[in-house]
C-alpha cells in the first residue's frame, strides 16, 4: 500500500472559499435559531449533541471513579443507579440517536443530492426545537435530583416503586422521540424528490442508502417508543391496568413494546455509523467500494432485519423457550448484513492506495471494534450463552463495542473528514491523529477488561463488588481517563482550526462526491447551479472528467 | 427545488386515474352509509353469543371499517403506488409485532423439552 499525503491528491484548488457562505450570509443570534438552513441546523445540532455527549461522559466518568475500588465508597448505591440511569438516557436520546443524522446527514446529505435543502426546512428547524425541548427535561431531572429507572424504564419499578423523576424522563425521551421522526421523514421525502438530474437510485452515495435505512427505522420504530412510554405515563399517573399484573396487565408486554423500538434503535445508531464509514473507505483508498449493491442493500437488510429481533433481550425474562428460540435463531441473520458490510469495506482496501488521514483511523478503529461488539452480539443471541453473560459485565462492554467502537467512532471520522466542508479549515492532522490514537486505545483500555470481568461474573448496575474483581476495574477506569482525553482533544483542536486552521479548499481529500463540488463552506444555497451527475458512485475518474469540464472545482 | 420533477415518476399512479380526479361524492355517501350499516352491525353482533367466534366476528366488522375509511375517506384507493406502499408496509410492520409478541404469549404452556 502506498501513503497519499494530502497534498500529492488529485484535484486540489488553493483557496476557493467563496467569498459568501452559509456562516456568513447572515449574522446575528436569530438568523441562527430561526434558521432553515439545513447546513445551520446542522451546527445547531453539532453544538446540542456534543454538550449532551459531555454531560453524559461526566456520568460515566463518575462510574468508573466509583468503580475503581470494590467498596461502594464514592457514591450510595441510590445515586449510583441515578448515574448509570442518566449516562444511558442522555447518551442513547439525546447523543447516539441524533448525532449522525442530524448533524452530518443534516448538512451533507441535501449537499450529497445535488439539493438546495431538506424537502422540508421549518421542519427540520421544528425537529431541533423538538429535540430542545426534549433536552430540557432530561436537563431538568438531572438538575433537580435524577431518575433511577435505567435507560429501559422496566416495569412494575418504574410505574410503581420508583420516587425519581419517572414522568419527567420518560416525558423528555417521548419528546425527543418525534425530533427523530420528523428528521427520518424528511430524509426519505429529500431522498425520493429532490435528487438532482442525473443522479439514479444506484449512483448515490452509500451514505444516502445507509441514512436512508436508517429513516425508514426511525419512522415505523419511533411511534412505537412513544405509545409505549405514554402508556408507561399513563399507568404511573393515572393507576390504568397496562403492565401491573395487580391491575389485569403485563410488565412483559412493556419489554416487548419497548424492545419493538429499542432494538431498532441500536440500527438507528449504528446504520448511520455506516454510512460514513462507506463514504471514508471509498475516499481513503481512492477506490469503488467493492459491491457498492450488496453495501447498499445490506443496509436495508439490517433495517428490516432488525425489526425481528427484539426480544433477544428478554431470553431470562420469562418469555416462552419456543419465542426464545425463534428470537435467537433471527438474531443470527442480523450479521449477514452487517458481516457483508465489514468484507466489502475490508476488500475495498486491498490492493488500493491508502492513505492514512485521521478519518482512516478511525475507519480501521470502526472495523475492528464494530465487529467484535458484533460478534459478540452473536454469542449473546445465542441462548445458552445469553443465560450465563445476562445482566453482566460482558453485555456492557458488548453494546459499548458497537456504540462507542462503531457509532462514536464513524461519527469522529465523519467529523474530521466533513469538517473542511463544514467550516472551510484543515483540522491539525498530527493532533488529530494522536486524538484517533488515544481514542483506540482508551477506548480498548476501558471496555475489553469489561469482557472478561463479565465473563466471570461480575454483574452491571451495582457500585459495589467482589475484590477479586478489582485489578480489571482499574484497568477500566484507567482507560476511560485516557479514552476522555481523546474526546477532550478534538474539542480544543478542532476550536483552534476555526481561526487558525490552513483554508480548505472545495475538494481537500481528492473525494469523489457532490459535496466536493462545492466550495467551502458551501454558499446558502448549496449550488450556484443545480450540478448535473453523470458518474456513478465513486468513480474517480468519471467524476474528475465532469468536474474539469464543468469547472466546478 | 426546480429539478425535482425530473427524477419523479408520474406513471406511478395505481390504476387509471390521476390523482386530481377523485371519488365523487356519490362515493363518500355509499361509503358512509355502509358504515353506518357495519356500526348497526357491529351492535347486533354484540348481542349475539357466537362462543370462539364473537372476537373474530367484531375484529372483521372493524378491519372492514377501517378499510372503507382508509380507501375512500382517506383518498388512498386514487392514491400514488408510494402511498401504497407506505400503506401496506406500515400494517406489515404492525403485523410483524403482533406475530412475534404472540410468538411469546400463544406458546408459554408449550413444553418443548
Amino acid at each position: 500500500m502506498t501513503t497519499t499525503t494530502i497534498d500529492e491528491a488529485p484535484f486540489i484548488e488553493p483557496s476557493t472559499t467563496a467569498k459568501r457562505n452559509y456562516i456568513n450570509d447572515e449574522y446575528g443570534v436569530m438568523s441562527w435559531l430561526l434558521t432553515r438552513d439545513h447546513k445551520r441546523i446542522a451546527i445547531l445540532y453539532m453544538i446540542s449533541v456534543t454538550a449532551l455527549f459531555f454531560v453524559g461522559g461526566f456520568f460515566a466518568f463518575m462510574m468508573r471513579l466509583e468503580l475503581l475500588t470494590p467498596e461502594g465508597d464514592l457514591f450510595t448505591s441510590d445515586t449510583y443507579n441515578k448515574f448509570f440511569t442518566l449516562h444511558g438516557i442522555v447518551m442513547i436520546f439525546f447523543f447516539l440517536i441524533p448525532a449522525i443524522p442530524a448533524v452530518l446527514g443534516n448538512f451533507i446529505l441535501p449537499i450529497m443530492l445535488g439539493a438546495k435543502d431538506l424537502a422540508f426546512p421549518r421542519i427540520n428547524l421544528l425537529s431541533w426545537y423538538i429535540y430542545m425541548i426534549g433536552a430540557i427535561f432530561g436537563i431538568y431531572v438531572i438538575v433537580t435530583g435524577g431518575v433511577d429507572t435505567g435507560w429501559t424504564f422496566y416495569t412494575p419499578f418504574s410505574t410503581q416503586y420508583s420516587n425519581t423523576h419517572v414522568f419527567a424522563t420518560t416525558m423528555g425521551a417521548f419528546i425527543t422521540g418525534f425530533s427523530s421522526i420528523l428528521t427520518g421523514l424528511n430524509f426519505i421525502v429529500t431522498v425520493h424528490r429532490m435528487r438532482a438530474p442525473g443522479l439514479t437510485w444506484f449512483r448515490l452515495p452509500l451514505f444516502v442508502w445507509s441514512m436512508y435505512a436508517t429513516s425508514v427505522v426511525m419512522l415505523l420504530a419511533t411511534p412505537v417508543l412513544a405509545i409505549t412510554l405514554a402508556l408507561l405515563m399513563i399507568e404511573r399517573v393515572l393507576s390504568v391496568g397496562i403492565f401491573d399484573p395487580a391491575l389485569g396487565g403485563d410488565p412483559l408486554l412493556y419489554q416487548h413494546l419497548f424492545w419493538f423500538y429499542s432494538h431498532p434503535a441500536v440500527y438507528i445508531m449504528i446504520l448511520p455509523g455506516m454510512a460514513v464509514i462507506s463514504e471514508l473507505v471509498a475516499a481513503f483508498t481512492r477506490k469503488k467500494i467493492f459491491g457498492y449493491k450488496f453495501v447498499a442493500f445490506s443496509s436495508l437488510a439490517i433495517a428490516f432485519l432488525g425489526f425481528l429481533v427484539w426480544a433477544h433481550h428478554m431470553f431470562v425474562a420469562g418469555i416462552s423457550v419456543y419465542s426464545a428460540l425463534v428470537f435467537s435463531f433471527l438474531t443470527m441473520f442480523v450479521a449477514v448484513p452487517s458481516a457483508i458490510k465489514v468484507f466489502n469495506w475490508t476488500a475495498t482496501m486491498y490492493k488500493a492506495s491508502v492513505s492514512w488521514q485521521t478519518p482512516m483511523l478511525y475507519v480501521l478503529g470502526f472495523i475492528g471494534l464494530f465487529t467484535i461488539g458484533g460478534v459478540t452480539g452473536l454469542f449473546l443471541a445465542a441462548l445458552g450463552v445469553d443465560v450465563h453473560v445476562h445482566d453482566s459485565y460482558f453485555v456492557v462492554a458488548h453494546f459499548h463495542y458497537i456504540m462507542v467502537g462503531g457509532t462514536v467512532m464513524a461519527y469522529l471520522g465523519g467529523i474530521h473528514y466533513w469538517w473542511p466542508k463544514i467550516t472551510g479549515r484543515m483540522y491539525p492532522e498530527w493532533w488529530a491523529r494522536l486524538s484517533a490514537l488515544l481514542v483506540f486505545v482508551g477506548f480498548n483500555l476501558t471496555f475489553f477488561p469489561q469482557f472478561l470481568v463479565g465473563y466471570v461474573g461480575m454483574p452491571r448496575r451495582y457500585h459495589a463488588y467482589a475484590p477479586e474483581f478489582q485489578v480489571l476495574n482499574v484497568l477500566s477506569t484507567a482507560g476511560a481517563t485516557v479514552l476522555a482525553a481523546g474526546y477532550l482533544l478534538p474539542m480544543i483542536y478542532l476550536a483552534w482550526s476555526l481561526k487558525f486552521g490552513r483554508r480548505a479548499g472545495v475538494n481537500p481529500w481528492g473525494a469523489v462526491g457532490l459535496e466536493w463540488a462545492t466550495s467551502s463552506p458551501p454558499p446558502k444555497e448549496n449550488f450556484h447551479e443545480t450540478p448535473v451527475v453523470t458518474w456513478d458512485a465513486y468513480d474517480y475518474p468519471a467524476f474528475l472528467k465532469a468536474m474539469k469540464e464543468t469547472q466546478n472545482v | 427545488m426546480a429539478q425535482s420533477h425530473h427524477t419523479t415518476d408520474h406513471s406511478d399512479h395505481v390504476g387509471h386515474a390521476p390523482a386530481h380526479h377523485e371519488a365523487s361524492l356519490t362515493a363518500y355517501f355509499v361509503v358512509f352509509f355502509a358504515l353506518m350499516v357495519f356500526t348497526v352491525l357491529t351492535v347486533a353482533a354484540s348481542r349475539v353469543n357466537l362462543g370462539v367466534w364473537n372476537t373474530p366476528l367484531a375484529l372483521a366488522i372493524a378491519v372492514t371499517k377501517a378499510v372503507m375509511v382508509i380507501l375512500w375517506f382517506m383518498h388512498v384507493i386514487h392514491s400514488p403506488r408510494m402511498t401504497w406502499i407506505v400503506i401496506i408496509s406500515s400494517f406489515l410492520w404492525l403485523g410483524v409485532m403482533f406475530v412475534l409478541i404472540f410468538s411469546d404469549y400463544l406458546t408459554r404452556a408449550f413444553n418443548i423439552f
